[in-house]
């Protein structure tokens, strides 16, 4: 091999194919399939269990419950029931990519949704100030705890263990022993209970939509014109077909009317499907496109080779439990606005276990390195399917507890499972 | 690999036309191919000077000392590190080889003594200011993220990024450049995880994320240990091609046939003291296990009533570490 200084960059790469053709070679389908399938036996699950399990889910409700789960009220309810677990577990994809937990994070919700309600009704607030000074206590809170974790070095399980306690005090504080505050706001209330026109519903799907196939479209022209390894444009036109139809038939569903009463009509998309999308889309963009993600993931794989590539680990470990508990303020937002109001008991219980089962369900990892915001709608629906199907066959508490609880623990035992595979794998 | 006619940059240098093609540090480093510096740094003199025994040292360490507490581990040591060479540091376990690394990486500062980079005296307190003078130390440990992919690894905590953006493209064709002039091979495609890779591979990723950013000091610690046979061999065989691209590299190894088959010069480390720095092809397999296990080898080494300690006695086993004879790796392609 010969290399002079007179060639170009081109030529240096044209040089390299020999070397690494495999990166220059633009993938037929089967190859990619059989990649795809390499990688799933050497542990790397992906979206695959949930999306099994969602579909598993919904055959087994739908053979039960023929009548009702498949109708179109249930689909839109099962939805906004989606909403604030799917946004918790947003924010708890941040914390678990470090292999970090936050127990915490729905009681944090729980006083955020609180201190808005108590802004609203008790002050007179109007509903933006009391949303912005909810998200301001939930980052103040996961400041907090990330300063205590990163800069003290108290295990994470620890600290939010405490405040999982603690910050019942302060809701209970706040609203008082048995009370009940009400959240009347228009804005709040339509949220989780209120829908977009029809039409507005359609233009957004299909506007998202084109979106979509424009950004995967517009990556793989990038890559194809460098001479880098691409996914066969077959494979990325099918991922665009798939995501398209998912969004028009979720659309098509939740236009239809589902009043109970042929005198009115009910249809449209909540309104906050597409906050939630927004948000989706802004944490996929910084975890997967931006060197402040890429360094979560090195952190969550390799802390001590994060620290030596120069990664201000302490810095970063702080800003995931701020993320946390600020998304956790928006989750108590949509739990507020599901239920028309704040009682104090709110986001205790098995909120959190719902939230971190839907991101380990997902696909997230609990050790850490590994996990995507996506996996908090994927494993939000799983977990939101099982609870509203097991409302719908009337099950006993008692069974919900059961179920939820074995779900949880069938989830973490997957991603332990792949990853000794992954670790194995790794010859 | 061969090397064509350089080109120098600044046309204000015009004795590098002179000068041997094998003077100048590889011009193909992917810095050079997109024409911009990744991490800006004052080029030194001694990035033109000829190879070989005169070439000016870009590190030079004079009279270091270094303690910890009550224990001093370090006394009086001198060492240099030339461009173009590489620097085997050998010596027992305790002998205060990793001091002396942490001393250059700036890990540990220096109680006392010179550090002179390219003639000129610096201070270097912190791995930051080691990095920003171009030292890379690769540990043995590796440093590297199983759970990221090759091109994510080498360019980990130094991103290329467009705007907020991170340059995935350009990062990605900069790796397989830099990998393609180290005649690295063997890892398939520069996408693949970490995880995915053997021992050998990961090893040839680090040394690579070294030359990435242009380093002029690469110190290796130990880079072929826990490696198979054919493994090590393409270790020592990148360790070579390092050299070779002009910049100055420590070797820290046990395997005195990994040290013979790679090495310019060998430093010898007895009780934190360097009783001898000398070229490779002056000294016999067994002159240099007998400067690591007794500090002196007939007229190298510490003086035979030096105030020093007596040898302890060592248990013949320790002996085994280092390879018989006979079975020494051919030499480098």
């Amino acid at each position: 091999m010969s290399i002079d200084k007179s060639v170009g960059e081109g030529a240096a790469v044209r040089l390299a194919d020999s070397d690494f053709a495999v990166d220059r070679r633009v993938q037929d389908v089967p190859a990619a399939l059989r990649d795809y399938w390499n990688r799933v036996r050497a542990g790397d699950l992906g979206a695959m269990p949930a999306i099994l399990g969602l579909l598993g889910l919904v055959v087994l409700f739908t053979a039960l419950r023929p009548e009702t789960f498949l109708s179109e009220r249930n689909i839109a309810n099962l939805f906004t029931q989606a909403m604030p677990v799917t946004i918790l577990a947003m924010g708890l994809v941040f914390v678990l990519l470090l292999g970090e937990i936050d127990l915490s994070a729905g009681v944090a919700s729980g006083v955020c949704g609180a201190v808005m309600a108590k802004l609203i009704v008790d002050s007179g607030q109007p509903w933006y100030v009391a949303v912005l000074s909810a998200i301001a206590t939930g980052i103040v809170i996961g400041t907090a705890i990330g300063w205590l974790v990163s800069v003290i070095r108290i295990p994470s399980f620890v600290v939010t263990l405490a405040l999982f306690l603690g910050l019942q005090g302060i809701t209970l504080r706040l609203i008082g022993q048995g009370g009940t505050v009400p959240v009347r706001d228009e804005v709040i209330v339509a949220l989780a209970n209120r829908n977009m026109p029809v039409w507005l519903g359609w233009t957004m799907a299909v506007v998202v939509a084109v979106a979509y196939a424009f950004v995967q479209l517009w990556r793989w022209r990038q890559q194809s014109k460098r001479g880098l390894a691409t996914k066969p444009v077959q494979l990325v036109a099918a991922q665009v077909g798939v995501v398209a139809l998912a969004l028009l038939f979720g659309t098509y569903l939740l236009s239809l009317d589902r009043a109970p009463s042929p005198l009115v009509t009910l249809a449209g998309i909540p309104w906050g499907v597409p906050l939630i999308g927004v948000l989706l889309i802004v944490a996929t963009f910084v975890l997967g496109r931006t060197a402040y993600g890429r360094h979560l993931y090195a952190i969550g794989g390799n802390t001590e080779a994060a620290r030596r590539a120069g990664i201000n680990v302490v810095r970063l470990r702080m800003s995931v439990f701020m993320i946390c508990s600020g998304t956790a303020a928006i989750s108590g937002i949509f739990a507020a606005s599901r239920l028309n109001s704040v009682t104090p008991d709110a986001g205790a219980g098995n909120t959190l276990l719902f939230a971190v089962g839907a991101a380990v369900i997902g696909g997230t990892s609990l050790f850490g390195g590994r996990g995507k915001a996506r996996d908090a709608i994927l494993g939000g629906l799983v977990v939101a399917t099982i609870e509203n199907g097991l409302g719908l066959l009337g099950a006993k508490a008692y069974v919900n507890f059961l179920v939820t609880g074995g779900v949880l623990l069938l989830a973490a035992s997957i991603d332990a499972l792949a990853r000794r595979r992954r670790v194995s794998a790794g010859r | 690999m061969t090397r064509g006619t350089p080109v120098p940059e600044e046309p204000a240098v015009p004795v590098a036309a002179a000068l041997p093609a094998a003077a100048f540090p590889d011009r193909l480093s992917p810095a050079t191919l997109t024409g911009q510096s990744l991490v800006p740094r004052d080029r030194g003199a001694a990035r033109w000077e000829p190879l070989g025994m005169s070439a000016t040292p870009v590190l030079d360490l004079r009279g270091i000392n270094k303690s910890f507490g009550p224990v001093k581990v370090l006394h009086d040591v001198s060492f240099t590190a030339r461009p173009g060479e590489v620097t085997a540091l050998v010596g027992d376990n305790g002998a205060g080889k990793s001091t002396l690394v942490k001393c250059i990486g700036g890990i540990h500062p220096i109680d006392s003594g010179r550090y002179l980079w390219d003639g000129r005296p610096v201070r270097v307190d912190s791995p930051r200011a080691a990095s920003a003078l171009g030292i890379e130390v690769v540990h043995q440990d590796l440093s590297l993220c199983e759970n990221l992919d090759i091109v994510q690894n080498m360019f980990l905590g130094r991103e290329r990024r467009r705007g907020i953006v991170l340059d995935e493209p350009a990062m990605e064709e900069l790796a397989i450049s830099t990998l393609s002039s180290l005649s690295v091979r063997t890892v398939g495609s520069v996408r693949r995880p970490v995880a995915t890779l053997s021992g050998g591979q990961r090893q040839t990723v680090a040394i690579a994320r070294a030359v990435l950013w242009d380093s002029r000091l690469v110190i290796l610690d130990e880079p072929a240990a826990a490696l198979g046979v054919a493994q090590t061999q393409q270790v020592l065989e990148l360790v070579r091609r390092l050299a070779d691209r002009g910049l100055a590299v420590v070797l820290i190894s046990h395997n005195m046939n990994d040290v013979f088959a790679v090495s310019d010069r060998i430093a010898a480390l007895y009780l934190g003291r360097m009783v001898a720095q000398v070229p490779a092809t002056d000294v016999t397999h067994a002159q240099v296990v007998e400067l690591i296990t007794s500090g002196r080898s007939g007229d190298l080494g510490l003086p035979r009533d030096a105030d020093t300690p007596p040898a302890p006695a060592r248990p013949r086993t320790s002996h085994s570490a280092w390879g018989a004879p006979g079975q020494a790796a051919g030499p480098p392609s």
